[in-house]
């Protein structure tokens, strides 16, 4: 009698727990830490507790990457974002390649076709001109193999001390595809998840560029641009295609979270499917550190109905980039909101959002 | 990934789980305490919990580094790390850890200049490359992670470092499992034993928990098929009535312990008279400080450190979740005032905490079915 009195008790503990996690997170601290910035829980709390609410928008009630601007009868899509990666230069890429992808891969998220973008740039005075022309190349580089053009621009200096040599803002305006209805609350149960390639690789590859950690790996940004790959996914699955998420700050741990929440429902991921480079892994083993919540900057998550995951996993494949996709998941019923692993070891955990920063300005 | 794949194989890992059903009585319930905050974590992490019988029931014990940090502590960390020209590092964990009024993380927010460093080592690093600024390493753990503070001091004091320093946290295992084992609250069958503490000091340290007070230990390693195997150990004692200190983890751990960390240990550290554990009170001759040799390297010496006793959060029940007479889910603030994101008790900080780890993981316990 006493151990089922405190089943009833343990299990409304955490039903109370769960409606707290369903809710709007607010924002409380007195102050920005680094983990506002690291796409975990503080950040969550900062859009939803603050910008979103101050700005009243429908659009950015969606909470999608990219927000959607009707114009006569012309559905585009308009992103922005900041970069800040430190070091500017990494294994597989940099700041000025990672400015153009990050942003035309918002874009691809929503379903929308890159079309321009503009660049602001904010430059830290001292800082070389051979830097900054590198940076300007392959700003140029990456526009050109996205297939979009920089269509504006503005310049700011800054003292010597500030902006650690370079910060890097652009903004992106896509035309929406009409193959594509995309939204984070499409997803259903039964749903399958597909994840693009291996993960964790970007995130790694900065931490270990940092040198601060005495690690030596071959280990490359995975930084690209992924409207190839969308494009072929809305040619192999088109309305069966759910959502689209780039795994980003936070990890795929962190999308699936914000996804699982939008949308009312569980998601089971299958840890032994999630495809993982050995030297990624052992990097993770080494550093206490899970790579589903590691930073990627070239690898998305993709909700498709179980009817299209064939075609749709067979697309992914083909995409540049794409070779290791897989299917990892699927979209269940209970309990709403959450994301559970069934381990590779044979158990079953929660994973959560992330909480705190392992690793700060990655991009 | 080699010598890792191994540990984790899940065929393996389903035989083991056989052969715990098949030796478990099953009208007996069994209560296994593993002591050491990195059990605690594989437990949740691989679900191993998920793969035993319903009347085996782990404890979550005392031996999380972060967790027993009392608070008073930690505000004397956050004073010297407000100290202007100090560089503060520590541990990636120690971050979040709720002081009286901030974290060291708010404290670097308002322009302390807070480092985290992998190692000890690091630290002396950045003194060096610092030579202007005074360099302070926030040392914690227990005999797993105090001979790499004390190799770190030897070498400082080999080379002349004199801008650095240690605020020596630094605690042992037998002393506070001892403390438990004479509690009169605390009802365990056996325990998991720590692998990592066992590989400095050895096996023969834990011999008193079978022999004093009748209760089976298995050193264990971190991996989930250790951790099962040393439930297995502990299970077979009980079936059979033993009680003695089984190893597991015998491909790292020495019977006696490794010598060397033991004598740099003994050279660099002397034992507190006693010392305040968050939850479990003082307990004498618990900690490390250091020794009059390296009373140079001490911050507490060079700094004027507050060390003002702070009483723990009247509504957190870390110490009664440390001493295994609650779970996690049973304290009054768990999972609502107390979250991962805004701790008030240690045990929910460290992803090694019992409270954590359950928050995190563990919330949906076997007998909750997932359609």
């Amino acid at each position: 009698m006493a151990e089922l009195l405190s089943g009833d008790r343990e299990s409304k503990i955490l039903g109370i727990i769960e409606t707290a996690r369903a809710k709007r997170a607010k924002f409380r601290d007195a102050h920005i830490t680094m983990s506002h910035g690291a796409g975990g829980k503080a950040t969550s709390s900062l859009i939803e507790g603050l910008f979103v609410p101050a700005f009243a928008s429908a659009t950015l009630e969606a909470l999608g990457d990219a927000g959607a601007v009707h114009l006569d009868g012309l559905e585009l899509a308009l992103t922005t974002d900041s970069f800040v990666v430190k070091p500017l230069r990494f294994p597989g890429g940099s700041i000025g390649e990672l400015a153009v992808n990050g942003t035309v891969n918002d874009l691809a998220m929503a379903g929308a076709r890159p079309l321009a973008l503009t660049l602001s740039l904010v430059l830290e005075e001292g800082l070389p001109a051979e830097t900054l022309r590198a940076e300007v190349e392959a700003i140029a580089a990456a526009a050109c193999e996205a297939g979009v053009q920089i269509v504006a621009g503005d310049t700011k200096v800054v003292e010597r001390g500030h902006a650690d040599g370079m910060y890097i803002c652009t903004t992106g305006l896509g035309q929406r595809d009409p193959r594509a209805s995309l939204a984070p609350d499409r997803l259903r149960p039964g749903d399958r998840v597909l994840l693009s390639g291996s993960i964790g690789e970007h995130g790694t590859a900065i931490m270990l560029a940092r040198g601060e950690l005495g690690l030596d790996a071959d280990i490359e940004s995975d930084t690209r641009c992924l409207w190839p790959a969308v494009d072929g996914l809305l040619d192999a699955a088109g309305p069966g295609l759910r959502c689209l998420r780039d795994a980003t700050r936070g990890g795929v741990a962190s999308v699936l979270n914000e996804l699982a929440r939008a949308s009312g429902v569980a998601i089971v991921v299958r840890e032994a499917a999630v495809p993982v480079a050995p030297a990624v892994a052992g990097a993770a083993e080494i550093l206490g550190i899970d790579p589903m919540y590691v930073a990627n900057e070239g690898k998305f998550v993709a909700f498709v109905a179980p009817e299209q995951a064939d075609a749709a996993l067979a697309a992914l494949r083909a995409a540049p980039g794409g070779e290791d996709a897989a299917e990892i998941g699927e979209v269940r019923t209970e309990p709403p909101a959450m994301v559970l692993v069934e381990t590779a070891f044979g158990g079953r955990r929660v994973m959560d959002q992330l909480v705190g920063d392992p690793l700060p300005r990655i991009c | 990934m080699r010598f890792v794949d191994e540990f984790r194989d899940a065929e393996l890992g389903r035989a083991l789980a056989e052969e715990i059903h098949a030796t478990v009585e099953p009208e007996r319930h069994y209560k296994i305490m593993e002591v050491c905050g990195g059990h605690t974590h594989a437990i949740y992490k691989y679900g191993v919990d998920d793969l035993l019988p319903s009347n085996v029931e782990f404890v979550h014990g005392p031996g999380c580094p972060v967790c027993v940090i009392p608070m008073g502590r930690v505000d004397d960390g956050i004073a010297l790390a407000h100290e202007p020209g100090v560089i503060f590092t520590c541990f990636g964990d120690m971050l979040r850890v709720p002081g009286s009024t901030e974290t060291l993380l708010d404290a670097k927010a308002q322009g302390a200049d807070v480092r985290i460093v992998y190692s000890p080592l690091d630290a002396l690093r950045i003194a060096k490359e610092n030579p202007d600024r005074e360099i302070v390493f926030f040392a914690i753990g227990f005999e797993t992670t105090a001979p790499s503070t004390a190799l770190t001091l030897r070498r400082a004091k080999a080379e002349g470092a004199r801008n650095f320093s240690v605020i020596c946290s630094h605690v042992t295992i037998v002393p506070p499992l001892r403390a438990l084992l004479e509690s009169p609250e605390v009802r365990l069958d056996g325990f998991i034993g720590p692998g990592h503490v066992a590989t400095v000091i050895g096996a023969r340290p834990f011999q008193f928990i079978p022999e004093q007070y009748g209760k089976p230990l298995a050193i264990s390693g971190f991996e989930p098929l250790d951790v099962l195997q040393s439930v297995l150990m502990v299970l077979r004692q009980l079936v059979e009535a033993r009680a003695e200190v089984e190893n597991q983890y015998a491909r790292v751990v020495p019977w006696e312990g490794n010598p060397r960390a033991l004598e740099i240990m003994d050279e660099v550290f002397t034992l507190r008279d006693r010392f305040e554990w968050r939850g479990l009170g003082f307990i004498s001759e618990s900690a490390l400080r250091l020794s009059d040799d390296y009373a140079e390297w001490d911050a507490e010496e060079r700094f004027a450190v507050p060390d003002v006793r702070v009483a723990d959060p009247k509504a957190c029940q870390c110490g009664e979740v440390l001493r295994g007479v609650i779970k996690p889910w049973e304290c009054k603030v768990f999972g609502t005032a107390c979250t991962p994101e805004r701790p008030i008790g240690t045990c929910m900080v460290s992803s090694e905490g019992a409270c954590a780890a359950y928050y995190n993981y563990g919330r949906f316990a076997r007998e909750r079915e997932v359609l």
